[in-house]
């Protein structure tokens, strides 16, 4: 079964890239973690590492698979992930207000992470079948609507909003990739447009103000406004070149909200200024475009959606995550890939960028 | 292998891949031009808010200078104060966090909630708000205690003024309180800033300048909850200067003890230099209350108070001299030659000038008197005909020689001049001449006489010590905090009385007279050894209180009652003037109260003191 010919046409860019975000990752995080006082646990900085050891052998074994097995076994894997999300719910660990975690022994593990990958595989699976140059029609999207929802209504219910978001956000990227038919898609318009300022009569006012409050955060400016706002000063004093390593005052003083994990971003660019944190984005921006240069590498249609819905994994939480702490979207709890700290969404990546190589290092058997 | 080939090929996918990098290429330029928007557009604004973000000045008040009395002994004092403040970002749950604060604390919820009301809608969420000024230790300790139940709570300790004594020399000592928004605005007070604290009376706003010190400051680095977390730069206070007053605690207090009964004054002087000894008013009040600031009712009924408790009588309030003036008399008729030791007059009880009769106090007459039984009986018919030779102008020169009508120059605020009558200054001022009579009512001290108690203090001091006039004297030295001398009074002469040194002989014998012969009107106060020489005097209150209606009625037709004394005669250490405002009779009232605090200050107590020597333990740092 193992050919000689998968060393050779082994990925090593995308390995190098990957390893070169993490390595940016982990001495950003480490100044994240270790700056100032009264800052996270210490020891978190060590469990991120053992977790990138866990990751580079899930990594490993995603890539040593062939994902034609890995198609085969889609439903079980997808199956899986929704239990495990079923169970999260009675059995989670409840930490400020959700749960989210799941222990195994000493760690613990977000399903809604892995999720994310099985909702990848699950629709790469269906639409691999029934992909057509028409598109789509309103019937064939109601098995990937159903396929997307469930998860999404377990995550959202943990509550983790901004999981659930990006599982739709990958779910939508990978339909449009596939084609809607040109009428459904035009109806589908008509409905939102419809639909969308209609809903208003039917909320209450509180419900419309929440809904104000998380689109325009300013309106907040002791809740969600303030961090927006610290975290706009935290990115705009690094300036150009940075305040230097470990020396960022938003960072160090704590006037940066959850700065080991959503707002990591803001801690590269106020101690590495537009220096670093454009290199890093330079890097993101060069892992996505290799993601969609695999997925056109691939000569059959499982592996291109797989990898464009990994990719669009990628590329969704990097252009939220960053766009978010720069203010340009709304917060939601969206972690920077690779930088960010938790475990489950460096496996997770990790995992993905597996699937990507194994995606990569077949495309032989087409040429 | 699937046959996908047919339906969807390489080239359909290449174009939609086409299409997708596309959208994510835009989406990264959109975020790359935000990056630079903020970092470099914006840059240098958002460095600087962050810098404001962490950096904060921080002032640190310089303490005060402390007041000690001439022995050394601390009067006033900086204690610490401990202020609770809230940081509203980090109390959350606001409410619940109030709540055991007022528990802990005893403080109504509502009183703590106000200054927080105040600030709702500023943007200074971060900063701490104070909402208890000078909370007491229990409450400091139950709230130290409970800390992790008291998110955003923190305690600010800064130094607060206390006088140790209360009340007593409250008049010298003086207050501090809050700088008011009026005293901001005027020049004198330029480098203060709002809730500093400033002398508002006595020694304290006299000696503002150097009690008050320079402030430091600090740059320190905050956290979001705005903690200190580092000191980047300090500018050290300079603590203000310590005052040693001249004045001794132990007299002090005997005297307003003496007082302590009546509405009224003492004021006790060393007659070869001219410091203050003690100087007392009554009633008194307690400094401290203006510290913590005083309710609108304490306020109001201590400035409607009929006695002045915030008025202090040994140097502001006016008084004619009565019988105390006759010393003056006695030394213009003798330096004009009027008359001599041997000159007597015949005194039957009354004297008539024109049709009208003026009365002696003692109605059925003293007989045959001279000088030193006209000064021992203070008899009046014998200066009625001394005044009416002298005139009211040459009796003027001769008060102007003694200080009267005119300030001492004391180192103290609000002094006042009294007033020495001429015809001139009637004419002038109720357009009316002179009337002989009124010159008869001048001679014994009534009339338009005004001195103040110090006048008739620093006056006795100079008969005392052979006629040198002093410039009283409150402050001793100035030292800084280290010990340092700064200033140092030095007994200032003001002049000499205009008498011969036999005349004030003359003088000087009847007043011995008048405390140590049978006869002398304050014969029952004498003292041991017949060390004290005086003089009594009562004034005449109703004929000068037509204009003055907001008091007591039946204590207004009293008298009020003067002594001037000192002691010992031949070379006297300390001179005294008492009034006790409607105390009647110098002899029976005032006499006692100067013979009493005389007692003390020869004492062994005061004596034991005495010895211990001055200078010790106001200077810690020289010794």
């Amino acid at each position: 079964m193992f050919d000689r010919r998968l060393l050779q046409c082994f990925d090593w860019g995308l390995l190098f890239l990957t390893l070169a975000i993490s390595g940016a990752g982990l001495v950003v995080l480490y100044s994240a973690i270790m700056a100032g006082a009264g800052a996270p646990d210490p020891l978190l900085f060590r469990k991120q590492i053992i977790w990138y050891g866990g990751g580079l052998v899930a990594m490993a074994i995603c890539f040593t698979i062939d994902y034609k097995q890995i198609e085969r076994f889609g439903n079980i894997i997808y199956l899986v992930s929704v239990v495990s999300l079923i169970l999260v719910l009675f059995f989670g660990k409840y930490v400020s207000g959700a749960r989210r975690w799941l222990y195994l022994g000493p760690f613990s593990l977000q399903p809604s992470e892995m999720a994310k990958i099985a909702v990848v595989i699950v629709l790469s699976r269906y639409y691999a079948k029934i992909i057509s140059t028409e598109g789509l029609t309103f019937r064939d999207l109601a098995i990937p609507t159903i396929l997307t929802a469930i998860p999404f209504l377990l995550i959202a219910r943990q509550p983790d909003l901004g999981t659930a978001i990006i599982i739709v956000l990958i779910s939508i990227s990978m339909t449009l990739f596939v084609k809607i038919e040109r009428r459904t898609f035009t109806w589908m318009g008509v409905a939102c447009g419809v639909i969308i300022p209609l809903s208003s009569f039917f909320l209450h006012d509180y419900q419309i103000r929440r809904i104000r409050t998380f689109l325009d955060p300013t309106q907040d400016p002791l809740g969600a406004g303030y961090h927006i706002i610290q975290s706009k000063i935290a990115i705009g004093s690094g300036m150009i070149t940075g305040k230097g390593f470990l020396m960022g005052t938003q960072n160090a003083l704590s006037f940066l909200p959850e700065q080991h994990t959503d707002f990591i971003f803001s801690v590269l660019a106020e101690e590495w200024g537009l220096a670093g944190a454009s290199t890093v984005m330079l890097l993101f921006l060069l892992l996505v475009v290799w993601g969609i240069r695999i997925a056109g590498h691939c000569r059959e249609p499982f592996g291109v959606i797989l990898s464009v819905g990994i990719t669009a994994m990628i590329a969704c939480q990097v252009v939220i995550n960053i766009g978010m702490v720069m203010g340009l979207v709304p917060v939601v709890g969206v972690t920077l890939p690779f930088i960010s700290y938790g475990g489950s969404s460096v496996v997770t990546m990790l995992m993905g960028i597996g699937l990507l190589m194994n995606v990569s290092m077949r495309r032989f058997r087409f040429q | 292998m699937t046959n996908y080939l047919d339906s969807v090929n390489s080239d359909w996918f290449n174009h939609r891949l086409g299409v997708a990098m596309t959208l994510v290429i835009t989406a990264f330029v959109v975020l790359m031009a935000r990056l630079v928007y903020l970092q470099v557009v914006e840059g240098a604004d958002f460095r600087r808010q962050s810098e404001l973000n962490s950096i904060r000045v921080k002032i640190v008040d310089a303490p005060r200078g402390l007041i000690y009395d001439t022995k050394g002994r601390l009067l006033v004092d900086n204690r610490p104060s401990y202020d609770l403040g809230i940081v509203p970002r980090a109390a959350v749950p606001l409410d619940r966090t109030l709540e055991t604060l007022s528990h802990l604390s005893g403080i109504p919820t509502e009183q703590l909630y106000k200054p927080i009301e105040k600030i709702k809608d500023s943007k200074n969420y971060n900063k701490p708000v104070w909402i208890g000024p000078d909370i007491d230790r229990n409450a400091l300790a139950a709230i130290e205690v409970n800390r992790w139940d008291l998110p955003g709570i923190v305690v600010n300790v800064s130094p607060r003024r206390d006088y140790l004594f209360g009340p007593s020399a409250a008049h010298i000592l003086g207050y501090v309180g809050e700088i008011s928004e009026d005293e901001l605005k005027s020049t004198t007070y330029r480098y203060y800033r709002v809730g500093d604290y400033i002398g508002k009376y006595g020694m304290e706003r006299a000696r503002e300048p150097w009690l008050r010190g320079k402030r430091g400051g600090q740059q320190v680095a905050v956290n979001a909850v705005g903690q200190v977390v580092r000191v980047l730069n300090t500018v050290d206070a300079v603590p203000g200067h310590n005052v040693v007053l001249s004045v001794d605690h132990s007299l002090q207090v005997v005297a307003e003890q003496l007082l302590s009964d009546h509405s009224g004054a003492l004021v006790a002087v060393e007659p070869d230099t001219g410091q203050i000894l003690a100087m007392a008013s009554s009633p008194s009040f307690d400094p401290n209350a203006f510290v913590s600031g005083m309710s609108h009712e304490a306020w109001q009924a201590l400035i409607t108070d009929a006695q002045f408790p915030l008025t202090n009588k040994a140097i502001q309030a006016e008084y004619p001299p009565a019988s105390t003036y006759k010393v003056i008399a006695a030394a213009a008729g003798l330096e004009e030659g009027l008359i001599d030791e041997t000159t007597t007059f015949f005194c039957p009880g009354f004297f008539k000038l024109g049709n009208r009769t003026y009365r002696c106090w003692k109605r059925w007459g003293h007989g045959e008197v001279d000088i030193y039984k006209a000064l021992s009986e203070s008899c009046d018919v014998y200066f009625y005909k001394l005044g009416q030779e002298l005139g009211v102008d040459r009796l003027a020169w001769y008060a102007w020689g003694f200080g009267l009508g005119e300030v001492t120059g004391i180192d103290l605020d609000h002094e006042a001049g009294g007033l020495v009558p001429t015809a001139a200054w009637k004419k002038r001022r109720t357009g009316v001449s002179w009337q002989k009579g009124e010159t008869l009512s001048v001679v014994i001290g009534q009339g338009f006489n005004l001195t103040t108690p110090l006048q008739v203090a620093m006056m006795t001091a100079a008969v005392g010590n052979g006629g040198t006039r002093y410039r009283p004297r409150m402050i001793k030295t100035i030292q800084t905090a280290d010990g340092r001398d700064l200033y140092a009074a030095v007994p200032e002469v003001r002049g000499q009385l205009p008498v011969s040194k036999r005349n004030l002989e003359i003088i000087r014998e009847g007043l011995f007279r008048t405390v140590n012969t049978r006869t002398g009107t304050a014969f029952k106060s004498r003292l041991q050894g017949g060390i004290m020489s005086g003089k009594t005097g009562t004034a005449q209150v109703v004929g000068r209180r037509e204009d003055d209606s907001g008091r007591g009625q039946e204590s207004v037709v009293k008298d009020h009652a003067w002594f001037m004394a000192y002691a010992p005669h031949n070379h006297p250490q300390i001179a005294v003037a008492v009034i006790l405002e409607h105390g009647e009779h110098g002899s029976t009232a005032a006499a006692p109260v100067a013979a009493n605090l005389i007692r003390f200050y020869f004492s062994g107590d005061m004596q034991a003191e005495k010895t211990a020597g001055p200078g010790t333990g106001a200077s810690s740092g020289q010794e």
